[in-house]
C-alpha cells in the first residue's frame, strides 16, 4: 500500500511541476522563446504574493489576487521592452537575454529580501489532509494538481476556441504571414507572456504554501519545468501535465527507496523518456 | 482618384536591384497583370506594397493615404489582401480558422460577423467540404484556393495574388480564374503575377511588363503583348 501512496504523492508533487512548467510551454509554444528566467518570475512572483500579503494585511489569497495581474504586467511589459527587441532568427540573443534577467532577479531579491527561507502561511488548511481508504492526501497538494488540471483545461479553450488563441496559433506557424493577416505579433507575444505570468503566479502560491523558498532556487524550478515541457512534446499543453507528472512520481518513488535520490530520480526519468521518445509523449505533428 | 499609387519606387538589395523607379496607378475596382521573366522584381513589388519591404525611396499610396512607412498588418487594415506564391497556410490551424483570423484581425469583423462571412468565401471558393480539415494537409490545388479565400477573407480593396495557377492542370486552374473573376465583377481591385498568360489575359483589364526591377511596358493586354520590345526581352524574340 506504500506503493499507492508514494505513486499518489507523486502524481500530486507532479501538479506543481505541470504548473512551473504551463508558463513556459505556452510561452514557447507561441514564440519559440527559451525563457531562462522563468524559475525566477516564479520565485519573483512568490515574493510578491508575500510583500503584498505583509504591506496590505490580506491573506496570500487575497495577495495572490492581487500580484496575478501586477505579474501579467510585468510580462507584458517584458515582452514590449526586452523580448520582443531580441526575437529573431537567432536564438541565441533571448537566451543571454533570459539568463541575464535570471541573474538580475534573482540578485535583486537577494538585496531586498536577503536570503532567509520564506514560506507563505495559508493557517490551518496546511495541515488538513483527507482519508481516502488507506491513503491520506493533503488538501493543498490536492488543490494544487486541481489547479493544475484547470490551468492547462483553461489554456487549451484559450487556444482552440477563442480568436486570441487562434491568433497565438496563427503566429506560431508563420509570424511573416501573421502580420499580412492584420495580426500584431509584438502584441500578440505580449499578451502570451503576461498570461505565462499569471500562470507563474499561481505556480508561485503553490510554491511558497507547500514548501520554504529564497532567491536562489528558481534556476532549479526551470530544470522541473524544462523536464516536464521536453518529456510532454513541444508545445502540448496536455503533455505538459503528463510530464510534470511524470517527473513528481518518478522524485516520489525516487525518495521512497531513498530520500538522497529524490532529485536525481526526475532526471532518470526525464533522460529515459528522452532516449525511448526523442520528441516527448504528445509532440506537433509537423513542425 | 486611383485605389492604389506607386510614384518612383526603387529598393535595392546591394547591386542587385529590385525596383527601380516603379510608377503605376491601380484604378478602384481594375485588374492589372504583372508578367516578367524570373527575377524580373515580380514578387518584390508585391512585398513592397504589402509591407514585407520597406522601398529605399519613393511613395505608396493607398486610397489617398501614403502608407509608405506602414507595416504588413496596417496595410491589411487599410484593405491590401495577399496571396503568396508558394501557398503559406497556417498548417496547424484547420481550413476555417485559416480564415477566422485573416477576417478577424485583417478585416476586423466582430464575432458574430466573422464566421457568416468565413462560410461564405469557402463555399465561393468551392472549399466548403475542407473547412475543418488541417491546412497543412491540403493538396496543391486546395492550398492555392485556401491563399485566395484567406486573402477575400481580410475584406481586401486591392487584392495581390502571386503565381496563384502556377502548377495546376488546366481544368484546375479555370475554376481558380472563375472565381477571381467573380471577385472582380464584385469590385475588388487585383493585381496578378501570373506566367500562365491565357489565364491573366482572360481576367486583366491591363498587362505591366517589369524587367530588372523597372516598369518596361504597361498598357492594354494585347498592345503589350504585340509589343517587340516585350517580345524580345519576356519571350526570347527577336525584335
Amino acid at each position: 500500500m506504500i506503493w499507492l501512496d508514494t505513486l499518489l504523492q507523486g502524481v500530486l508533487l507532479g501538479g506543481l511541476y505541470a504548473l512551473f512548467a504551463a508558463g513556459l510551454s505556452l510561452v514557447f509554444g507561441v514564440m519559440r522563446l527559451v525563457n531562462l528566467a522563468h524559475g525566477d518570475l516564479i520565485i519573483l512572483a512568490a515574493y510578491l504574493i508575500l510583500g503584498v500579503a505583509a504591506v496590505l494585511g490580506v491573506t496570500p489569497v487575497v495577495a495572490l489576487l492581487i500580484a496575478a495581474p501586477v505579474m501579467f504586467v510585468v510580462g507584458w511589459l517584458l515582452q514590449m521592452q526586452v523580448f520582443n527587441r531580441v526575437l529573431g532568427d537567432d536564438i541565441l540573443p533571448p537566451l543571454l537575454v533570459t539568463f541575464g534577467l535570471s541573474v538580475v532577479i534573482q540578485n535583486a531579491l537577494l538585496e531586498g529580501f536577503t536570503a532567509n527561507s520564506q514560506k507563505l502561511s495559508l493557517g490551518p488548511i496546511e495541515t488538513q489532509s483527507l482519508h481516502l481508504g488507506s491513503v491520506t492526501v493533503g488538501v493543498i497538494p490536492m488543490m494544487t494538481l486541481a489547479s493544475a488540471v484547470a490551468v492547462i483545461f483553461l489554456l487549451n479553450q484559450l487556444f482552440y476556441r477563442t480568436s486570441l488563441g487562434r491568433a497565438f496559433r496563427a503566429t506560431s506557424d508563420d509570424v511573416v504571414t501573421a502580420q499580412l493577416m492584420g495580426i500584431r505579433p509584438r502584441r500578440i507575444f505580449a499578451m502570451a507572456t503576461g498570461i505565462a505570468m499569471v500562470v507563474a503566479t499561481l505556480a508561485a502560491f503553490y510554491l511558497g504554501a507547500r514548501a520554504n523558498f529564497d532567491p536562489s532556487i528558481g534556476p532549479a524550478r526551470l530544470l522541473y519545468a524544462f523536464e516536464a515541457v521536453i518529456i510532454g512534446g513541444l508545445g502540448s499543453l496536455w503533455g505538459t501535465l503528463a510530464g510534470g507528472l511524470v517527473i513528481g512520481v518518478a522524485q516520489a518513488f525516487g525518495a521512497a527507496v531513498n530520500p538522497e535520490w529524490q532529485i536525481l530520480s526526475g532526471h532518470i526519468a526525464f533522460v529515459i523518456v528522452l532516449l525511448l521518445k526523442p520528441r516527448g509523449f504528445f509532440p506537433r505533428a509537423t513542425d | 482618384m486611383p485605389i492604389l499609387s506607386l510614384h518612383n519606387v526603387s529598393k535595392s538589395f546591394g547591386a542587385l536591384t529590385v525596383a527601380e523607379r516603379v510608377s503605376f496607378d491601380l484604378r478602384a475596382g481594375e485588374a492589372l497583370g504583372v508578367i516578367g521573366p524570373n527575377g524580373a522584381g515580380k514578387s518584390s513589388l508585391f512585398n513592397l506594397i504589402a509591407g514585407n519591404l520597406r522601398p529605399d525611396s519613393g511613395r505608396i499610396v493607398l486610397d489617398g493615404r501614403d502608407v509608405t512607412a506602414a507595416p504588413p498588418m496596417q496595410r491589411c487594415l487599410a484593405g491590401i489582401g495577399r496571396s503568396f506564391q508558394i501557398p503559406q497556410p497556417f498548417g496547424h490551424l484547420s481550413v476555417y480558422e485559416n480564415l477566422l483570423v485573416a477576417a478577424r484581425f485583417g478585416g476586423a469583423l466582430s464575432a458574430d460577423a466573422a464566421p457568416r462571412h468565413c462560410m461564405d468565401i469557402l463555399r465561393r471558393t468551392g472549399l466548403a467540404a475542407q473547412a475543418e480539415r488541417i491546412a497543412g494537409s491540403l493538396s496543391l490545388l486546395q492550398r492555392k484556393r485556401l491563399e485566395l479565400a484567406r486573402a477575400m477573407a481580410t475584406e481586401p480593396r486591392v487584392i495581390l495574388l502571386d503565381e496563384i495557377a502556377g502548377g495546376l492542370t488546366e481544368g484546375e486552374c479555370g475554376e481558380l480564374v472563375a472565381t477571381i473573376r467573380q471577385i472582380h465583377a464584385e469590385g475588388t481591385a487585383i493585381i496578378w503575377i501570373e506566367h500562365v498568360l491565357h489565364a491573366l489575359t482572360s481576367v486583366v483589364e491591363r498587362l505591366m511588363v517589369l524587367n530588372f526591377g523597372r516598369v518596361l511596358v504597361i498598357g492594354a493586354p494585347d498592345e503589350v503583348m504585340a509589343s517587340p520590345e516585350v517580345g524580345e526581352i519576356y519571350l526570347g524574340v527577336a525584335a
